[in-house]
């Protein structure tokens, strides 16, 4: 289509006026394109033993959907948090409007009409989606303002930009795809120029991915910049109109969505071809013992309502056994029943032959290695050190006597942090520095160093990048290779039809089924995630 | 227009610096206050330092002053190292007093460093017995334990006034005539009082050596200790604590007591060290308990420095007494600490943020969203 693939450093490449744009050869840089929405210049920012990013040009035209494309690490979120204020960069300037410009806080960008919607919500709760919407910045002036036109105007943009929401509606009521709906209303009812999302689809469903990705579009044509920070290749395929690819701190590059397919993107992200982790179904006869059982499980939820009814099952040393469903059905329960987390109304688990009363304690002592969906906050905590982290279950046996051995700890972190690649400048750097990616892998080199004989892992991949994803893939793998049994949690249906030697579908609380994966195929498994019995 | 900017690496240096710039910046501002109320701030100053090191005797009476506010200091330090926001050390003070009283009494026949050995056990037991009844509301109930420990210290207060003042109870001089009229507690055997390390003219007190031992104990505990490795995942997030294994229920329970063992520790040593019969009116007045909360708040709950910042507060009550007296009120003592306070842990947030000065300026506002060109899309699949 053109054939100016990288323009780092080039002009814009949109010809005047917002005229629709030819499908040609662009003119030469330099002519009067239409000046970038806003761009970085030669940003570098530094973290302590760390370059975030390293001389950084990126530029968003207006109307735009940029994708910013990078592993975890790569240093997109540290180059948006520089474009929205959040962080001053040590070097180099962002430009908006071909003006340079100095943000003092994430406040100094709003006014100029830039806004991120961040992974992690700034929503209030109790308050309704009008309230949050207006919550710092009303189009309404002056010391009054009434609820009814607050939501009619929230509605009327809403409605714009085609987006399904009660402006009435109290937050804690919506799902989290509706809350993202929020952020993003948030920002178009502020008029952003210029919109900028951390990995906005990690939380949807592929049906709100897709009408997210509608409504970005009509952001688009309406003149809105969209930075949009992906790291799935697909998405960033079907959605973007450019993309600039980051790797280790550096844009290596800026292409035509139009004239890149996956591979040459992938390759240009990762810097090697990368294949997924498959696994082959493990021999019947390869298989221990039965490691954990669950007979006739009854729990609650958080809101007192049934989460699990009368669930049985029974992973094998040896085995991956992989629970499928739609979020929401029951599997976070499941996982913390198992882990002791929530007491169950009835029914038995049994872990390794060991009845379980229902505390972590006991589930950890039966051998129980368990990667929570959530990891920094309960899987990780992240105002202490790799070290201390990674000792989190085994100091108990670690000291003789009520010492801790600090410095063997410190020694085994230094290897863990080898074996498992983990990306940190030692054992004392806190979890909190650490990316995403990392976290994961910190978390299961602990849990596996503690030899478990059962390992659920909840959502092992979800928000990681292909590189992160396919190493968490491999150790799962070797740990089913090595006997551990395997109780896979997640909501990729490919990943549990790579991995797992059966798959149990869940819904509403119950398990629909248990199906041999050479029996599976995604229609079948659909069927079941919806409730349908085969 | 001056706004604050999140510093992201925080500079070792600064946090030496800070707090001592907060003292001067204290010493400045208390300064305005003194002269305002007609006193010669410098004159005040150097009172204030001859009242507590520089006079015969004085630095002596400094060390009496911060013993029991290092022990009130090291509990309350090491509750809210693990956000237990017990304030209830005045109590557990009290009962530990109560306590330590009524052991060196009961058992006046045995030899000295038994008796004392016994006197710190009992008052040890009687904290943690008094700090477990919220600690166990916490941990099982999930009651508020700052209502809880607040409510508790009253209790006590009232519970050692009965036993002087109410009561015909076994801590209770009822031998003289005088005694019957005026109430006081019995004195404690010779054998009970606690002995002093005497290095020239210092008189160091017993107390205050178990208290600095105590601290380096608690800092090693929390540094390199199981327990203290439990305290510091659960202060950082309970959730990871919950999903780890610990008891959170019993390390509540358990560092609650701990907490009020230490205050009760405190009472013993007041009762051992220096007034030899328990006191109801002495221990109120000096509100030990609630002054060790700034002692711990000054140190930002590390125990080592609880040793600096009691020495720092001893100063200024030792001070205080001198300084009283018809044209120096007893609340201008109180309003110099309560600038100390404000200043250092107002200064705290130096360390975490620097300023940014620059002139308003609104940048030119975007137009909205609708009155915008489109541009259609070029590369769209």
């Amino acid at each position: 289509m053109r054939n100016d693939p990288t323009m780092a450093n080039g002009q814009p490449a949109f010809p005047p006026g917002g005229t629709p744009v030819p499908d040609r050869a662009v003119e030469a840089p330099g002519d009067a394109g239409i000046a970038a929405a806003m761009a970085a210049r030669g940003i570098t920012k530094r973290f302590p033993g760390v370059v975030a990013n390293s001389r950084v040009e990126f530029e968003v035209l207006p109307g735009e959907i940029h994708a910013l494309l990078g592993e975890n690490g790569a240093g997109k979120t540290t180059l948006c948090n520089v474009l929205t204020g959040l962080y001053r960069p040590e070097e180099g300037y962002v430009e908006l409007g071909g003006e340079p410009c100095r943000f003092h806080s994430p406040r100094d960008a709003h006014e100029a009409g830039i806004f991120m919607v961040h992974q992690h919500f700034s929503l209030v709760g109790p308050l309704t989606v009008a309230e949050n919407v207006i919550l710092g910045w009303s189009r309404q002036s002056g010391m009054w303002f009434s609820p009814r036109r607050v939501e009619r105007e929230v509605a009327r943009v809403a409605e714009q930009f085609q987006m399904a929401i009660d402006p009435g509606a109290k937050i804690w009521q919506l799902s989290v795809g509706e809350q993202q709906r929020v952020e993003i209303l948030k920002a178009l009812y502020r008029r952003a120029r210029i919109l900028v999302l951390d990995e906005p689809t990690t939380v949807l469903t592929p049906q709100e991915v897709r009408q997210l990705f509608s409504t970005l579009r009509g952001m688009a044509a309406a003149g809105t910049s969209v930075v949009f920070i992906s790291h799935k290749l697909p998405e960033v395929l079907a959605v973007s109109d450019r993309v600039t690819v980051l790797r280790a701190g550096q844009a290596v590059g800026t292409v035509r969505t139009a004239d890149a397919d996956a591979r040459s993107l992938a390759h240009l992200m990762v810097g090697r071809d990368i294949v997924l982790t498959r696994r082959e179904r493990a021999a019947r006869n390869h298989l221990g013992e039965a490691v954990l059982g669950l007979d006739d499980v009854n729990a609650k939820g958080d809101l007192g309502t049934p989460a699990l009814t009368g669930v049985s099952l029974r992973v094998q040393a040896g085995e991956i056994l992989g629970v499928a469903g739609v979020a929401g059905n029951g599997q976070r329960e499941l996982a913390e029943v198992v882990a002791g987390e929530r007491p169950g109304t009835s029914g038995t688990v049994t872990i390794a032959g060991r009845p379980q009363r229902g505390t972590p304690w006991e589930a950890i002592h039966a051998g129980l290695g368990y990667v929570p969906e959530e990891r920094l906050g309960v899987g990780i905590a992240p105002g202490m050190t790799i070290a201390d982290n990674l000792m989190l279950k085994s100091y108990r046996e670690a000291g003789h006597g009520p010492v801790l051995h600090t410095k063997q700890a410190l020694q085994n972190a230094a290897e863990s942090i080898k074996r498992f690649d983990i990306v940190a400048r030692g054992p004392k750097t806190l979890a909190r520095e650490l990316s995403g990616g990392n976290i994961q892998r910190l978390l299961l080199a602990r849990e596996l160093s503690g030899h478990p004989k059962i390992l659920i892992a909840a959502s092992p991949t979800r928000g990681l990048d292909v590189a992160a994803t396919d190493s968490v893939r491999k150790i799962l793998a070797q740990s089913a290779e090595h006997g551990v049994g395997v109780l896979l949690i997640s909501e990729d249906l490919d990943e549990i039809l790579d991995l797992s030697d059966r798959i149990a579908v869940m819904y509403r609380g119950r398990v629909v089924g248990v199906v041999d994966r050479d029996d599976a195929d995604l229609d079948r498994i659909g069927l079941m995630m919806a409730g349908v019995e085969s | 227009m001056i706004r604050f900017v999140a510093r992201e690496n925080v500079p070792r240096w600064l946090t030496f610096a800070v707090p001592l710039a907060s003292v001067v910046l204290a010493a400045i501002v208390a300064g305005i206050v003194l002269a305002a109320t007609g006193h010669n701030p410098l004159t005040t100053y150097r009172h204030i330092v001859q009242a507590s090191i520089t006079q015969p005797g004085a630095f002596s009476q400094t060390l009496v002053s911060m013993t029991p506010l290092m022990f009130t200091g090291l509990a309350a330090a090491v509750a809210f190292r693990m956000r237990l926001w017990n304030i209830g050390a005045e109590g557990q003070l009290y009962w530990g007093a109560i306590g330590a009283s009524g052991a060196g009494l009961l058992f006046h026949g045995l030899p000295g460093p038994l008796l004392i050995a016994v006197m710190l056990a009992v008052g040890l037991l009687a904290g943690m017995l008094w700090a477990s009844i919220p600690g166990v509301l916490r941990a099982y109930f999930n009651t508020n334990e700052i209502l809880t420990t607040l409510m508790l210290n009253y209790v006590a207060a009232n519970l050692m006034y009965y036993l002087i003042f109410d009561s015909t109870s076994y801590w209770r001089d009822l031998t003289s005539p005088s005694a019957r009229v005026f109430p006081q507690g019995k004195n404690l055997p010779a054998a009970a009082n606690w002995p002093a390390l005497q290095v020239g003219s210092l008189t160091i007190p017993f107390g205050l050596l178990f208290a600095i031992g105590l601290a380096m104990l608690l800092w090693g505990m929390i540094r390199a200790t199981r327990y203290g490795f439990e305290m510091r995942v659960l202060a950082d997030s309970p959730s990871v604590g919950k999903y780890a294994g610990i008891r959170t229920r019993r390390k509540i329970l358990s560092l609650m007591a701990l907490s009020g063992g230490i205050a009760g520790l405190g009472g013993a040593s007041q009762v051992g060290d220096f007034s030899h019969v328990l006191d109801p009116r002495g221990l109120e007045q000096a509100g030990f308990g609630y002054t060790g909360i700034v002692v711990a708040a000054l140190a930002r709950y590390n125990p080592f420095a609880v040793v600096v910042t009691s020495f720092f507060i001893g100063m200024l009550v030792n001070a205080g007494f001198a300084l009283q007296g018809p044209g120096f009120p007893v609340g201008l003592t109180g309003t110099m600490e309560g600038i100390l306070l404000f200043c250092v842990l107002g200064a705290e947030i130096f360390t975490r943020y620097r300023i940014a000065v620059r002139l308003p300026h609104r940048p030119a506002a975007a137009p909205p969203v609708e009155a915008r060109p489109a541009v259609p899309h070029g590369g769209m699949s």
